[in-house]
Order: structure tokens, then sequence, then C-alpha cells
């Protein structure tokens, strides 16, 4: 039972406290790029999920397997940009083969992937924050699924300003990062929760 | 012809506002004028060390696996910043964290190796390098110091309000980081359809 508590907890920080997004300011780019459309926003908030969760997987093995024994630590950042490039040419490469169908639908979002800032933070935040291997699993998974939370809902509102009259010199780039804003003071009424 | 090259990157072809490139650090090391300067400081070094190794080596490197090559070359000297900085200026690097590893996945940086320095001679190429650079600094610059004069009433942690002003706190929170951006944005798209 305890620990359940325990990952709910996580879960919590991970998803609305400490948002990557609107909170860390981690994975901006995608998340103001890819949420013009709903579709297209789901897609990459699965292939995130997916990236982040194997990401922090495997730099966590890394860092305490490879570099810390070899005490090549000043390595890391190196290390963990390559795994996370070559991860995300083998995760493109093994879905294509098995779930074209899938591919088809995650295989645009991922090249982009390699320099969505989410991935490489993520994996160093695990290792800054001295999670343990199932800890830092975790937090790449809900890490992830906070990300995709917002870009969904991001992508709803963006939808609906289609149609909405805003002033010429406003519209786009501009008023998305306004409605950015908006939901990251409605995020900020999280950060008062602790468990 | 050079010139050119160094001055693009401060307003024509500025790589803030008007590419929209790198993102997160500018929103995420805004809030005081002072991790503005170190963080752009450290993209406009890593920059030129880039784009001159890369413009050095981009016969070397079949066009294929270009792209992890440069990864990598950003990536080292992405190190060596974060490893000199933790070592003669450990205030700096506690307050930009996690920031500094992350200019590895700054678009800028990948960006100007691939469209400029992979096509252009090392000379070109570090004054391409220096002006992205300082032209990022500035922008940092322009939105810290709007951040931390209105939510700490302070420039360079310097008071420059009087004590009686009231900071408006969420300026240097992140919903402020957002709203300053796009009202910035707003206006730069404002003074460019006034020019045509």
């Amino acid at each position: 039972m305890e620990l359940v508590g325990r990952i709910f907890a996580l879960a919590v920080a991970a998803i609305f406290v400490q948002n990557f997004v609107l909170s860390r300011f981690l994975g901006l780019c995608p998340y103001i790029g890819v949420s013009k459309k709903l579709d297209s926003a789901i897609g990459m908030g699965m292939a995130v999920v997916f990236v982040m969760t194997m990401a922090s997987t495997i730099t966590w093995m890394i860092q305490y397997f490879l570099l810390k024994p070899l005490h090549i630590e000043f390595l890391q950042t190196i290390a963990f940009i390559l795994t996370i490039a070559s991860l995300v040419q083998l995760v493109e490469m093994v879905i294509q083969k098995t779930a074209p169908a899938l591919y088809k639908s995650l295989g645009v979002f991922l090249p982009l992937i390699t320099t969505n800032c989410a991935v490489l933070g993520v994996s160093i935040l695990n290792i800054n924050e001295q999670l343990t291997f199932f800890g830092a699993i975790l937090n790449g998974l809900f890490g992830g699924l906070g990300f995709t939370l917002v870009l969904i809902l991001m992508a709803g509102i963006r939808e609906r300003l289609e149609k909405a009259d805003i002033p010429q010199a406003m519209r786009g780039m501009p008023i998305a990062m306004i409605v950015a804003g908006s939901m990251a003071m409605a995020f900020l009424g999280f950060s008062g929760m602790s468990l | 012809m050079a010139l050119k090259e160094f001055t693009k990157g401060f307003v024509k072809e500025n790589p803030v506002f008007v590419m929209a490139l790198g993102l997160c650090p500018t929103l995420a090391v805004t809030s005081s004028v002072n991790n503005a300067v170190g963080m752009g400081l450290a993209a406009t070094f890593v920059l030129m060390c880039s784009n001159l190794l890369v413009s050095l080596v981009k016969d070397v490197i079949p066009s294929k696996i270009r792209i992890p090559s440069f990864i990598v070359i950003i990536a080292s000297f992405v190190t060596i910043v974060d490893l000199s900085m933790s070592a003669f200026l450990p205030a700096l690097h506690k307050s930009l964290g996690l920031f500094i590893p992350l200019i590895v996945v700054n678009c800028i940086i990948l960006g100007r190796a691939e469209a400029f320095a992979s096509k252009n001679n090392p000379l070109n190429s570090v004054l391409d390098g220096l002006g992205m650079g300082l032209g990022f600094t500035m922008a940092l610059m322009i939105i810290a110091s709007i951040r931390e004069i209105l939510g700490a009433g302070q420039f360079f942690g310097m008071q420059v309000l009087p004590t009686s002003y009231r900071p408006m706190l969420v300026a240097i929170l992140a919903p402020g980081a957002f709203i300053v951006m796009g009202l910035l944005m707003g206006l730069m798209n404002i003074a460019k359809n006034k020019k045509k």
C-alpha cells in the first residue's frame, strides 16, 4: 500500500506540480510547434512518453553501470545525447518493422524527439536527484504523460483559437505564448501541494 | 561581406525573436539579467567553437553521419563550458543548473552548424557563430530586463525602482516568461508589418 502511495506522489509531482513544459521549461519547441492539430499532438505525445521512459531507463543504467565505475562522469553529456540519438533511431527502426500502423502515426515525430530537451532533461534530472532505478523509469513515464497532457490541452485550445478574432500581430506564435502563460498560471496552483 | 555574416544575427535573423529557436533556455533562464548574460555567453562560446570545428571538418565527414558528428562536437564544447563554469563561476553554474548541459539540444547551435558552418569557410563560420550568439544574448537580456525590473524591481541585482514599488511576482515566475515572450513577439510583428 505504501508503495502505491509513493508512486502516486511521484505521478502527481511529475505531471502537475513540476510539469516539464510549464514549470521546468523543457520541451517547448514541440509544445509550440506540434500543437496546431489535435491528431498530431496526440501522436507526438505518445512518442515522447515512449522515448522518455526508454531514455530514463537506459541512461540510468549507463550512469551507474558504466560512467560511475570507470570514473568518467564528466562524459555524461556526450554519452547521454549519443544514447538518446541512437535510441530514437533504434525505436524508429523497430516500430517500422513490427508495427507499421503505429509507425505511420508516430513516424514523422520520432526524428524530432532527439532534439527535444525534455528527453535529455529527464535523463540528467534523474541522476541529479539521485533517483533509484524504478524512480527514474517512473519519472520518465510520468514526465512524458505530463508533457502529453499539456500538449493535448494546448492543441485543443489552439484549434478553437483558429476561429477567434485575434489582432493581426498576435496571431500564431504570440498568442500561443500568451495561452501557455495562462496555462502555466493555472498549473502554478498545484505548486502548493506537498506530497 | 564578412561583416554582414557577423551582424545579421542581431536583428534581421535574430535567433530568438525572428526564427523562434532555442525557446527552452530563453524562457527558463531569463528570470534575472545575470543568468541571462551567463547563459548567452556560454551559448556564444559553444556556437563559435562548434561552427569553427564543423567548418574545418566539413569535407572529411560523410554526409550520412554528419548530424551525429555535429552533436558530438557540440557536446564536447558544452562539457568544456560546464566544467569550467563549475570551477570558476560556481554560483552561476548552480543557478543555471540543468540548462548548461541542455545547451547541447539548443536548436540554434545545431541549426547553425547544419545550415551555415557545413557550407561556409572557417572565418565566416566563426563570425556567424559570434553574431548569432550575441544576438541570442541580446534577446535574453531584453526579456530578462523586463522580467527582473517588473518582477523584483531590480536590474543586475541592483534596486532600480523605489522600494515602495510592490514587485509583480508573476513576472519572474513561469507564467511571466511566456506572457512577456508572447507580447514581445507581437511587438516584433507590428514592427515588421509597419516596415512593409
